[in-house]
């Protein structure tokens, strides 16, 4: 067994980048992933990892309003660009976001891990298709895995959404 | 059992904070002066380790330890024995279980070899590629008929073999009763289960506090409880001093109730040692590896039918494959030989199974846990028959089902509860009516698959029934407590993982208490909080930790009724308790809050009766005489594509009998989940290793999880046995879905290729794939034949 | 899972993205959408010890139409190709292919150069480079030159870039009057990399075929164009309903016989891929062929 060592500070390089609208500065390693960064060192633990490859989509976030994977990116690049977390559609248990209302009231979750990454995907593709079908909701989707529901939940929590949505346009599927 | 709260759609309370991002998970424990962790593992499946070289690691900026099997001293033990040997009579059983850190030798890929703990995650995922292990490969044993031949290379040194375990159970006599038979069918069946790929990988963070003289370890298991009091004995510290908490968890689905994995060992240890908080978290490639599976089994089985396609009786003989270890004992065998016997009635049953030791992952439950294994191999030896004598899928089921009145049934073997096999209650005919039904079977099968036939389109149906044992003991707990504000708290030892448990809980208690739900504060896996119970596993949450809020919510009730008759001077037959106020019956004038009575019971100063107990609080435990048998049939439409093989689910129909609902909106999707898993185990997972026990597929672009594009939606009945065995009448119902999909699938393609013109072709494998189709379509095709 | 350590460096020019790969040569690695490379290196399979960020450059991204090409700047991102009307309407092929790369979330970071460069022989933009036979511009510091579809692919994740070289623009013939597209593969799931697919263009003269190409991903060492299948096609007589289906047949016969020698792997074996490769080239052909004869909706 080893004694302690003092540790060297890794050369940063310096990011400025907006997060659910603050504007956040820091030095980060260059290998830091976008994930690691908001969850560690910005303690925005709802972006959730799950594969680290790209594949189950629960690390999804915002990048400049665009749904991405912030596995799949460094720390670096996100400089100059606007994040938004799950954080960031509503972090008030008492006051959702209408997609997260949608969700608990369809019981679109069950473990609610994959759940960050499914509504940050829905929250891009929704903005760009108001009237999707069941199977367009489904193909949307197809890009992040859940392990408990199924689906079909998720699946009846986006028809919720799109259907409030559509009934009342200035309540923003509320 | 009727009402305002219990067996409703009640939205569930745990949701806002997992919506936000808010719920606390594993990974998003962070603690001053955190370190962290990452193992060096095994290349090897299997070879000799001669010496590990840690001297680079330990040189590198950031590293703080660099820990090898030799450093743990006396600390290194292999792990305990979780399920003892089931006590029949003439079987065999060799255990050997895990070891926190390879000594002498490796014996699967994953295993760990040392233990880096460092500043960051990063710089620990450096360090332990600069460890070299010497390791001097052995031949691997990956197959498992190979394994069990004498000259296989012998994984335990210490045994005579790679058999691990041999139970034979029978009842009645088989050889008699085939001799005198009508029809005997005979098949190979290789039934192969996929991992439970949990979103969550597993985690832990494990802080000692010098000072305090306590160990806190937040992780990732579906058994808090357990986990402290052998991490205490390990330890050697008073399992007060040990507080282990399950928070949210990102799935479980069996692998997260196997204890103790290495990293549960080494990380409180070494927390101790340096005397900082420690986190190591699970990646999905070492998920791969070093979490538990399930695998395959190979069946050669044969049944025998009167002319009317009665079952006579049942014969199998089955290999298991127990990968490196088996600290889970028999339980997944078990589980297979057991639920074979379905909802049917088979007077005669000789059943045989090896376990045998292989170089891979450690085979521990997952969803359904070898009951698919046996699900899979009674439905197909029942399709065969009904097709050599000509009956409907149906009506072959129909006429071989348990009656009504053969309840409790005592099947006369041992259970994984080692108790009797013993079905509680059910009723299947009702749940076979209302499936043919909602499939519209006989007009589907009748008129539309020959229409579509005719148009050149590769459809086929397929139809199976299904028992599982669930909620079985030994017991749980549940303390309830009325809180001076009125409010509610509920502790149970059980852990959840997704499975709704903060609501139906909450649900079970309000329905007595008269508290909405949302005034219900429920609190699972957290050791501080309650510290007896077994954990979530078998479909038993809801039925055993349920029964306990249920008994509990009883007894408070009772207390609550009696200070309520003395404060409204009624009798206590006259009040009711509504929306937390008990009032006398039609009388809202007369009624008192429960936090006044609360208050009242907990009286500050004066003097209180002799055996006065404070408070408004009962802690009760519940534990079942036997589990309770949960049942259901699936019915499903598929197409073919004739040309590449892929399977396209047209319908997909359920109806399950769990006894009394909770909460029907979380039972619908512990269904829909389960079938989920099903089609991915039927169709796209399968775990997959070279002759060197190199896995082959441990990443998810390699193994396939279905997608939303994959799974179809799912029309759903329901049809209720309440279960005599507990007072909520509940039976289980979480790994329900999973069980029969795959004898499902395979009956459904193999009537869709063979309707579509391939004669006699069948299926005697799960999973299936493309690939797979098309090679057994080949092979049909060029005069294979159908059956050994 | 964490990535290796390297330098990082961010240029604001292509100069100045020259002039790092120049200096560190094999060492360094050009940072487009990092979609491939990131989880590479994330599984440490990739260990380039020099990264160049190309997320900071002006000017290499964008579409536009020239000469009877469109024009895409390498760090055109998938995302914008398929949103593009310019694309739909002057290649609709694209337009076709583009949903099936992956999923949104990859497509919103994954760039034109980045994939036509990591040469994964299962990806589907090399395949539509190869079959439209389009071509790719390169600098260097020495200099610039345009490199042809036929010339790019050299091997297993191999491209005619060498130590130095950026892939800076691509180049892609608009579709022409008279000709149609067809594309099909076979993934396991919505979004994954195919076992098979196909990529197939043909021209009309008249009620004949002049000529038509073909393109295979998934099964060789990069994209593999069917060569004598493309021979098969050219001049046949597409009146005759029966030399129409003979003609095709046998074009999707030899793809799959003569043309391709396909890899064995986990999903498919090299005899899977042989007979997905005929399925998939002839339903490919068939809709290219409908699609020139106008008897296929132009759109997907």
């Amino acid at each position: 067994m080893a004694t302690l060592k003092t540790t060297t500070e890794p050369p940063g390089v310096k990011v400025e980048l907006t997060v659910n609208g603050d504007t956040i500065h820091r030095r980060v390693e260059p290998r830091l992933l976008l994930s690691d960064f908001l969850r560690h060192e910005l303690r925005l633990t709802g972006t959730h990892v799950g594969c680290e490859h790209g594949v189950c989509g629960a690390c999804t976030v915002l990048v400049d309003g665009e749904a991405a994977r912030s596995c799949l990116l460094f720390a670096v690049q996100a400089h100059g660009r606007d994040i938004t977390t799950v954080e960031g559609l509503s972090d008030d248990a008492d006051n959702l976001h209408p997609l997260q209302e949608a969700f608990r009231d369809a019981h679109g979750l069950q473990c609610g891990f994959c759940t960050p990454g499914i509504l940050m995907s829905m929250v891009d593709y929704l903005g760009e298709h108001p009237q999707p079908n069941e199977s367009e909701i489904r193909e949307a989707l197809s890009g992040n895995l859940c392990r408990c529901t199924g689906y079909q939940k998720i699946v009846e929590a986006v028809q919720l959404y799109v259907d409030r949505r559509a009934a009342d346009p200035e309540g923003n599927g509320r | 059992m009727s009402s305002r709260y219990f067996g409703q759609p009640i939205k569930r309370r745990e949701d806002p904070r997992l919506l936000t991002g808010k719920a606390l998970f594993v990974d998003d424990v962070d603690l001053p002066g955190m370190l962290h962790v990452a193992f060096t593992r095994s290349d090897f499946a299997h070879g000799r380790l001669l010496s590990i070289d840690t001297e680079a690691a330990e040189a590198m900026p950031g590293v703080v330890a660099v820990i090898t099997a030799e450093d743990l001293g006396d600390y290194w033990q292999p792990g305990p024995l979780l399920v003892p040997p089931p006590p029949i009579e003439g079987s065999s059983f060799f255990p050997r279980t895990q070891v926190p850190l390879a000594k002498g030798k490796v014996r699967h890929v994953g295993e760990p070899i040392a233990m880096v703990v460092a500043e960051s995650r990063y710089i620990a995922e450096d360090a332990a590629e600069e460890i070299f292990a010497d390791i001097e490969p052995l031949d691997a044993v990956v197959d498992l008929e190979a394994g069990l031949e004498a000259d296989a290379p012998r994984i335990h040194e210490d045994l005579d073999s790679n058999l691990a375990a041999q139970v034979r159970q029978q009842k009645g006599d088989y050889a008699r009763a085939s001799e005198g038979a009508h029809t005997v069918i005979k098949r190979r069946f290789l039934y192969d289960h996929g991992i439970a790929a949990a979103m969550e990988n597993r985690g832990i963070v494990a802080s000692w506090d010098e000072r305090a003289q306590q160990l806190d370890m937040w992780d990732t298991t579906q058994a808090p409880i357990a986990i402290r009091g052998g991490l205490a004995a390990m330890l050697g510290l008073s399992p007060s001093q040990v507080r282990v908490i399950a928070p949210f968890m990102g799935g479980g689905f069996g692998p997260k109730i196997m204890m103790f994995y290495p990293e549960e060992v080494l990380l409180p240890w070494i927390s101790r040692r340096l005397k900082r908080p420690v986190k190591w978290i699970e990646d999905r490639q070492e998920n791969f590896v070093a979490t538990t599976h399930e695998r395959g089994q190979i069946h050669d089985a044969e049944i025998a039918l009167d002319e009317d396609g009665r079952i006579l009786g049942v014969k199998d003989r089955f290999i298991h494959d127990a990968g490196a270890y088996n600290p889970y004992g028999l339980t997944v065998p078990l589980n297979a030989q057991c639920t074979l016997l379905g909802p049917y009635s088979v007077p005669n049953y000789d059943s045989e199974f090896r376990v045998v030791y292989t170089n891979k992952t450690l085979v521990t439950p997952y969803r359904g846990a070898g009951r698919q294994h046996g699900v899979f191999v009674i439905e197909r030896l029942l399709d065969f028959a009904a097709r050599e004598l000509g009956l409907d899928p149906v009506e072959i089921r129909r006429r071989n089902f348990l009656p009504k009145d053969a309840f409790p049934h005592d099947h006369g073997i041992i259970y994984q509860d080692f108790s009797s096999l013993t079905y509680d209650s059910g009723d299947y005919e009702p749940a076979l009516d209302k499936a043919v039904d909602l499939m519209d079977w006989h007009r589907y099968v009748g008129e539309e698959l020959p229409k579509l036939r005719a148009e050149g389109r590769h459809v086929g149906v397929g139809l199976v029934s299904y028992v599982e044992g669930t909620g079985i003991g030994p017991y749980e707990g549940a303390r309830v407590t009325v809180e001076a504000d009125g409010s509610v708290s509920v502790a149970t030892g059980v852990g959840t993982q997704g499975q709704g448990h903060y609501t139906s809980f909450a649900q079970v208690v309000a329905e007595q208490i008269g508290v909405d739900p949302s005034r219900i504060e429920v609190t699972t896996g957290d050791t501080k909080v309650f510290h007896w119970g077994a954990g979530t596993f078998a479909s038993r949450g809801a039925v055993v930790a349920g029964n306990a809020c249920h008994a509990a919510a009883l007894e408070v009730r009772k207390k609550i009724l009696n200070h309520a008759a003395d404060a409204l001077e009624a009798p206590q037959d006259d009040l009711e308790i509504l929306d937390g106020r008990v009032q006398v019956r039609g009388v809202p004038a007369r009624s008192i809050d429960l936090a006044t009575l609360a208050q009242g019971a907990n009286p500050m100063r004066g003097a209180v009766a002799p055996g006065t107990e404070p408070g408004l609080e009962a802690t009760v435990y519940f534990g079942p005489e036997f589990g309770a048998t949960a049942s259901g049939v699936h019915a499903m439409a598929v197409e073919v594509d004739p040309q590449t093989f892929d399977v396209n689910i047209l319908r997909y129909v359920v109806v399950h009998d769990c006894g009394v609902v909770i909460n029907p909106l979380i039972l619908e999707g512990q269904i829909q989940g389960g079938i989920a898993q099903g089609i991915g185990d039927a169709f796209y997972e399968q775990i997959l290793y070279d002759s060197d026990g190199q896995l082959l597929n441990g990443s998810f672009m390699d193994y396939l999880l279905p997608t939303s594009m994959d799974v179809p939606a799912i029309e759903h009945d329901h049809v209720v046995t309440p279960s005599p065995l507990n007072p909520l009448g509940v039976k289980g119902a979480g790994e329900a879905g999973a069980i029969p999909v795959g004898a499902l699938f395979a009956q459904a393609v193999e009537d869709a290729l063979s309707g579509g013109g391939l004669d006699g072709f069948e299926i005697h494998e799960i999973p299936l794939s493309p690939l797979r189709l098309f090679e057994l379509v080949g092979e049909h095709k060029a005069g294979g034949g159908t059956s050994p | 899972m964490k990535p290796p350590a390297f330098d990082y460096h961010a240029p604001d020019s292509v100069a100045g993205v020259l002039e790092v790969l120049a200096q560190y040569g094999d060492d360094a690695k050009p940072l487009a959408g990092g979609q491939s490379l990131v989880p590479a290196m994330s599984f440490r399979l990739a260990r380039p010890s020099v990264l160049v960020d190309l997320g900071r450059v002006p000017g290499l991204e964008g579409i536009r139409s020239e000469g009877g090409e469109l024009r895409f700047g390498a760090m055109t991102r998938q995302r914008e190709l398929e949103a593009s009307a310019l694309v739909a309407e002057r290649l609709p092929l694209l337009s076709g292919v583009l949903p099936h790369i992956a999923h949104p979330q990859i497509r919103n970071r994954g760039t034109v150069g980045g994939s036509l460069a990591h040469a994964d022989p299962a990806a589907e933009l090399p395949a539509v480079l190869l079959a439209l036979g389009g071509r790719c511009r390169i600098r260097s510091s020495a200099g610039e030159r345009w490199v042809g579809a036929d010339d790019f692919y050299t091997g297993l994740f191999e491209t005619a870039l060498g130590d130095g070289d950026l892939l800076v623009e691509v180049a892609l013939p608009e579709e022409q009057p008279r000709s149609g597209w067809g594309f099909h593969e076979f993934a396991r799931r919505h979004g994954d990399y195919a076992l098979v697919g196909v990529v197939a263009q043909v021209h009309l003269d008249g009620r004949r075929l002049r000529d038509g190409r073909i393109a295979l991903l998934s099964v060789g060492d990069g994209p593999v164009r069917a060569v004598r299948a493309e021979q098969v096609l050219r001049g046949l007589d597409l009146d005759d309903p029966a030399a129409r289906d003979r003609g095709l047949a046998e074009a999707a016969r030899l793809t799959a016989h003569a043309d391709i020698d396909p890899p064995g792997d986990l999903q498919a074996t090299a005899a899977f891929r042989r007979h997905l490769a005929e399925v998939l080239t002839r339903r490919a052909l068939d809709d290219a062929v409908a699609r020139a004869l106008g008897e296929l909706a132009p759109a997907t």
